[in-house]
């Protein structure tokens, strides 16, 4: 699904990520792991297409395209979906309308003919009903207002309407209490299917506890350093990172 | 910094510009036969104007009245605006469609044609919406529709060389009674020289059951144009009235000198919408449109005037919607949304003068700056001596796209009554980065994504404009961004 080959990427000038690989098979959950400045953040930057990222070098190949060489809206379009650790708010601009506008703009560009209103909103009724978000969310404006944990569920809502093939999940538990963090983990793992991979990307164990990876990966200084399965969050919470990085 | 991020960057800024820069959308001239006079203007020109337009003589003596003031008179210079002086004597004060005019197929063709090119629907669309339209096609009206239904009413909606043939009382009476002759230099200039524009006049307690419009668009070369609308709301009546423009691409600057009055007598309330939309020049000015317009209203007991404006045309805007809030409990509302991209220069805003006891009004002025757009809100709160209990609340917010443009904003504030409450709010925010991307991730390209920040950053003025309205004011949006950014 995902292929990264000796990814280089430079940050405001500085080289964050040097050489980095990965492999993400179809239908697999991968979660990356690592302090703070990494190269967590600018990892999926580099994904999506975020223009803070300076690519050096290297290849990401998606469904056997370089995504390098397109947009982040032609990304997005192909399947590429991510989850902010701060969902931006954007006043004026009513929520349901934006759902409305992005997925036709996704069906659009894969030629499938556009829904109507009442079509999305059926679609998004039946997600709200599941995963118990406040359908008072629709009528505002895109997460201008909303807290933290609304903000969360809107970026859920989202991928459940996209349906993507591939997610990247950028600390999507950040400042979720345990019964938001349920939810969203709920969301997550109802969309888990030999299709879809997921690329999550956290500092702590426990959102692993909801969602199990099938690959651990340790970030350090912008490669990995160590690769495991989902016991390899365990040991991290239980050791800490330093002694994770001594072994 | 790398090679591969200065072509990212380039092409980004590249991507931005090309949609600021792209074609005037709406740009294309319609050949019609112009009766035109030759340039230049004196009194003969006046006495000219009014015999073709076959005036009573007390419009020829206020004609030649204002002229005489207006010479007297000099061009301002206080607003934040820069251009080319511009040259009255090169100027042609009149011109006309030669056909005769009568019924829909009598309209030349090409007219039709343009109409149906900006969107227009003259015929059954616009009846089956319920818009009558006054269509002022260069200078002369040219169909006229709904009147059956409006005359029921004993409302009249027509031309003002109309009212001055069939109604010279209400004119009379009326015209400059908001605007006197030598308020300003444009507008004594307008006085002594306009040439057609629209007269309406709702009775008592009359509610105008439809919206009335007028579409305005300047066609023949070098032909100024000199509209006058005078609305009357009789005591208890409702009236809501759109203007909207849009006018060809050309070369030479084109002097664009109106004014609008209106008159809200007791209990009435006036709601006046405008999509400005002339052709705004390329991205160093040249050949935009000069847009000094001079528009007031007078609200007499209770009455309320509302102003909405969506201004995203013309290399020059100077334009002061403005309420006098002359009877008890009276309410002055002015919505702006201005636009500024390219090299355009927009000073805007409004007066709400305070004069009667309980007046209240409302401010809510939306600046949008793109490319090397320059973006003034101008604004006078005036409470006077005797206006107790008086409120103002105003806001002014401005967004900046790019670095090379500008937005000021320039509060005026005179009160003369303690008991008066006047509240100002000014916000300065740019389109973040963060935003853009964002909405990208989601799968909206850049155009889109700008056009949609845009939108929602006017959302609080758009709602106030009549529907059908709204989403013509947001295509405009979308076509000054791209459409308009944004």
């Amino acid at each position: 699904m995902l292929e990264i080959k000796n990814l280089q990427v430079s940050m405001q000038e500085k080289k964050v990520l040097k050489g980095f690989d990965l492999s993400i098979g179809k239908g697999e959950v991968h979660a990356i792991m690592g302090l703070n400045g990494a190269g967590k953040s600018t990892l999926s930057k580099s994904i999506t297409g975020h223009f803070d990222c300076d690519v050096m070098g290297g290849e990401v190949m998606y469904k056997n395209k370089n995504m390098l060489d397109i947009p982040p809206e032609d990304r997005a379009n192909e399947g590429i979906f991510m989850s902010f650790q701060n969902p931006v708010e954007i006043p004026g601009v009513n929520n349901m309308y934006f759902l409305r506008s992005i997925l036709n703009a996704k069906r659009v560009y894969n030629g499938q003919e556009e829904l109507t209103s009442v079509e999305i909103l059926k679609k998004i009724k039946k997600i709200t009903k599941e995963f118990h978000i406040n359908e008072d969310m629709m009528k505002r404006s895109v997460n201008d207002g909303f807290s933290g944990g609304e903000k969360k569920k809107n970026e859920l809502l989202q991928m459940l309407l996209l349906e993507p093939d591939f997610l990247i999940l950028d600390e999507i538990d950040s400042g979720l209490d345990i019964d938001a963090l349920k939810i969203v983990a709920h969301g997550v793992n109802s969309m888990r299917s030999p299709d879809r991979s997921f690329l999550i990307i956290t500092h702590y164990q426990r959102l692993l506890s909801f969602i199990k990876p099938d690959f651990i990966h340790i970030l350090k200084d912008g490669k990995i350093i160590k690769t495991g399965d989902y016991t390899l969050a365990q040991e991290l919470e239980d050791k800490g990172y330093e002694m994770v990085e001594a072994l | 910094m790398s090679d591969t991020r200065k072509i990212d960057s380039t092409n980004q800024d590249k991507a931005l510009d090309d949609a600021l820069n792209s074609e005037y959308k709406l740009g294309f001239e319609t050949d019609v036969e112009s009766e035109t006079f030759p340039v230049g203007l004196n009194e003969d020109v006046i006495r000219a104007i009014s015999a073709k337009k076959k005036e009573p003589s007390w419009l020829l003596d206020y004609r030649l009245k204002a002229y005489k003031k207006w010479l007297t008179m000099e061009e301002p210079n206080w607003a934040e605006l820069n251009y080319e002086p511009v040259d009255y004597q090169s100027i042609s004060y009149f011109s006309a469609p030669k056909k005769p005019l009568g019924s829909l197929d009598e309209v030349d063709p090409n007219i039709l044609k343009t109409y149906e090119k900006l969107g227009i629907p003259l015929e059954e669309q616009k009846m089956l919406a319920g818009v009558a339209v006054d269509a002022v096609f260069d200078s002369v009206s040219v169909k006229t529709t709904f009147h059956k239904e409006l005359d029921d009413l004993g409302i009249i909606f027509c031309s003002i060389s109309d009212a001055a043939i069939n109604h010279p009382e209400l004119l009379q009476k009326y015209i400059s009674s908001v605007v006197p002759i030598g308020d300003n230099y444009f507008g004594a200039l307008n006085s002594a020289v306009f040439t057609d524009g629209s007269f309406v006049y709702i009775p008592k307690g009359v509610s105008c059951p439809m919206e009335l419009s007028t579409y305005f668009r300047i066609n023949a070369v070098n032909t100024g144009q000199f509209e006058r609308t005078l609305i009357i709301a009789d005591e208890g009546s409702y009236v809501s009235y759109n203007e909207g423009c849009s006018a060809p691409s050309r070369d030479e600057n084109q002097l664009h000198a109106a004014i609008v009055e209106l008159v809200a007598l007791d209990d009435s309330h006036i709601k006046y919408s405008t999509i400005q939309n002339w052709f705004p020049g390329d991205e160093n000015g040249k050949g935009g449109i000069y847009n000094f317009v001079t528009k007031r209203s007078v609200c007499k007991k209770n009455a309320k005037v509302s102003w909405t404006q969506v201004e995203t045309g013309s290399a020059i805007t100077w334009k002061y919607p403005s309420c006098i809030l002359a009877g008890d409990n009276s309410v002055g509302e002015f919505f702006s949304v201005a636009i500024t991209s390219l090299a355009q220069q927009a000073d805007t805003g409004t007066k709400m003068i305070h004069i009667g006891k309980n007046t209240k009004s409302t401010i809510i002025s939306k600046g949008i700056s793109a490319l090397k757009g320059k973006n003034n809100y101008r604004g006078l709160v005036k409470v006077s001596k005797n206006a107790d209990n008086a409120r103002n609340f105003s806001q002014c917010d401005s967004l900046l796209i790019g670095d090379e443009c500008s937005a000021h904003t320039f509060p005026y504030l005179d009160t003369q009554n303690k008991n008066a409450k006047v509240e100002h709010e000014a916000t300065t925010s740019k389109i973040s980065d963060q935003q853009l991307f964002y909405i990208r991730q989601r799968g909206l390209d850049e155009e889109h994504a700008v056009s949609m920040i845009v939108n929602g950053f006017c959302k609080e003025v758009l709602q106030e404009l009549p529907m059908e309205f709204a989403a013509e004011a947001k295509e405009l949006l979308s076509i000054t961004l791209e459409g308009s950014v944004g």
